[in-house]
């Protein structure tokens, strides 16, 4: 890759999917064309720099401008953008309870049940954003392809603390979300959803053994103590492309 | 607060969410009638009084936060509680209590009064360890459906920032404790939204004056 300005530079996971075209062009598909979808606006906005090495003195917008869908103004977009965002993030997880349980991993009868409660309850999150984005003119994303046959290699203790760090993850999304949504009914169900996720990642880490305290913000029953710690949307990509195919 | 919807959707996720949560409701209140006094202390009226939404919704924040805090510092003392249970309590009690001294500055920050800590009463729940977790995951799943509830009220965004930031380790804490109660830490897909009204009935049993 070129070098140029560093001060003009995307950072973090946007800089990574921008440098590696394969990983780009799998995040839109997975986010599909011509949607207001977050992921596609983004890299579309960041990836200029990839075509003509001199345009990359330009800073990226910092804050991208989706366009509208039909009939919605510009809240409708952002609240689009981010209903798909947390669609892709539930696609994930939907994916990874499925394939825990279609692997046979999980022997014990209490653990099989609660992987199958979670992996119903991300489904429902599934079925509910991809109703809403449709619903409000959008055009929800497709399901990415996953890679998840690393972590069902390396046995149960892997897969539960995964499905701990990836619930994690998924509260710290929310949240992370939850002051940029602007329609009232949308920041109802994802204050809905933020809470389940979050219930979800203490009873895992309880039952991987972690305890309250975590080695990182994503690990732990109350991993931030007394105050749960919101993660911007490019700290989550980053953090969940390894499980993207 | 009524939301207005507009959007079939997530109507369907509230009534949904409802129909399931009525189970929850009924199930405080039951908790109330087996525990608590009937007396609805004028404390509560001033945590709602008080003019200008957030400063509302925080002091009626603060009310539950010590409500909670109370709680856990009275059962880490007097409900007989062992090992892991005793350090979750613990824990719990910890968390609370710095979302009491959270939401004391938050008000005061915003130019607001901050309520005074209630008198509180949890009549048989301090009897012994089952009772205990029994009424505290009555707690805990109210206190997430009230700040889920209040949220969409918000004006500020720092505000909704702090309390989500809340709510988040209140969910936490409801899950570990239905763990500790042998339940489904996560009994729904969508956690319910109650509406100021409907927690206040829920705690009020334990509130004395």
């Amino acid at each position: 890759m070129t070098e140029s300005n560093p001060a003009a530079e995307p950072s973090g996971a946007l800089a990574e999917l921008r440098d590696d075209p394969s990983s780009r062009k799998r995040f839109l598909r997975m986010a599909g064309t011509g949607v207001a979808g977050g992921l596609a606006v983004m890299l579309a906005a960041c990836g200029s720099s990839e075509d003509n090495s001199t345009s990359s003195s330009t800073p990226p917008p910092s804050t991208p401008e989706p366009k509208a869908p039909s009939g919605g103004g510009d809240d409708t977009a952002g609240d689009l953008e981010i209903l798909n965002y947390a669609l892709t993030l539930e696609f994930l997880e939907a994916d990874f309870y499925k394939q825990v349980i279609a692997s046979g991993l999980v022997k014990d009868k209490m653990v099989a049940e609660l992987a199958k409660a979670i992996g119903a309850s991300e489904q429902a999150h599934v079925e509910a954003l991809t109703k809403t984005i449709e619903s409000l003119g959008g055009k929800p994303v497709t399901a990415p392809e996953t890679k998840f046959e690393p972590v069902l290699k390396k046995g149960l203790k892997t897969v539960l603390e995964t499905a701990a760090t990836v619930e994690n993850l998924g509260a710290a999304a929310y949240l992370g979300q939850a002051g940029k949504i602007k329609n009232k009914e949308i920041l109802a169900a994802a204050l809905s959803i933020h809470s389940v996720e979050a219930r979800h990642a203490a009873a895992l880490n309880m039952l991987v053994g972690r305890g309250f305290k975590g080695g990182s913000a994503l690990e732990g029953s109350i991993p931030d103590g007394p105050f749960g710690a919101p993660m911007e949307m490019e700290a989550v990509l980053a953090a969940v492309k390894p499980f993207l195919a | 607060m009524t939301i207005k919807t507009t959007n079939p959707e997530l109507a369907q996720i509230q009534v949904e969410g409802m129909t399931r949560s009525s189970f929850m409701v009924r199930s405080a209140l039951t908790a109330g009638a087996l525990y608590g006094t009937t007396a609805v202390g004028p404390f509560v009226t001033r945590a709602l009084a008080q003019g200008g939404g957030d400063l509302d919704i925080l002091n009626f924040a603060l009310t539950l936060e010590y409500l909670e805090a109370a709680f856990y510092t009275e059962g880490v003392k007097k409900a007989g509680l062992s090992g892991e249970n005793k350090k979750l309590a613990k824990q719990l009690r910890d968390d609370e209590t710095a979302h009491v001294d959270a939401l004391m500055k938050a008000i005061e920050g915003a130019g607001g009064k901050p309520v005074k800590a209630p008198g509180v009463d949890f009549g048989g729940a301090m009897k012994n360890e089952k009772a205990f977790l029994k009424l505290a995951q009555v707690f805990e799943d109210t206190g997430v459906s009230a700040y889920n509830g209040a949220g969409p009220a918000i004006s500020s965004p720092d505000v909704l920032a702090a309390a989500g930031s809340i709510v988040q380790i209140e969910a936490r804490h409801a899950a570990l404790i239905r763990l500790a109660n042998k339940d489904t830490p996560a009994p729904d897909a969508f956690d319910k939204a109650l509406t100021t009204e409907e927690v206040l009935k829920a705690v009020k049993p334990f509130i004395k004056a």
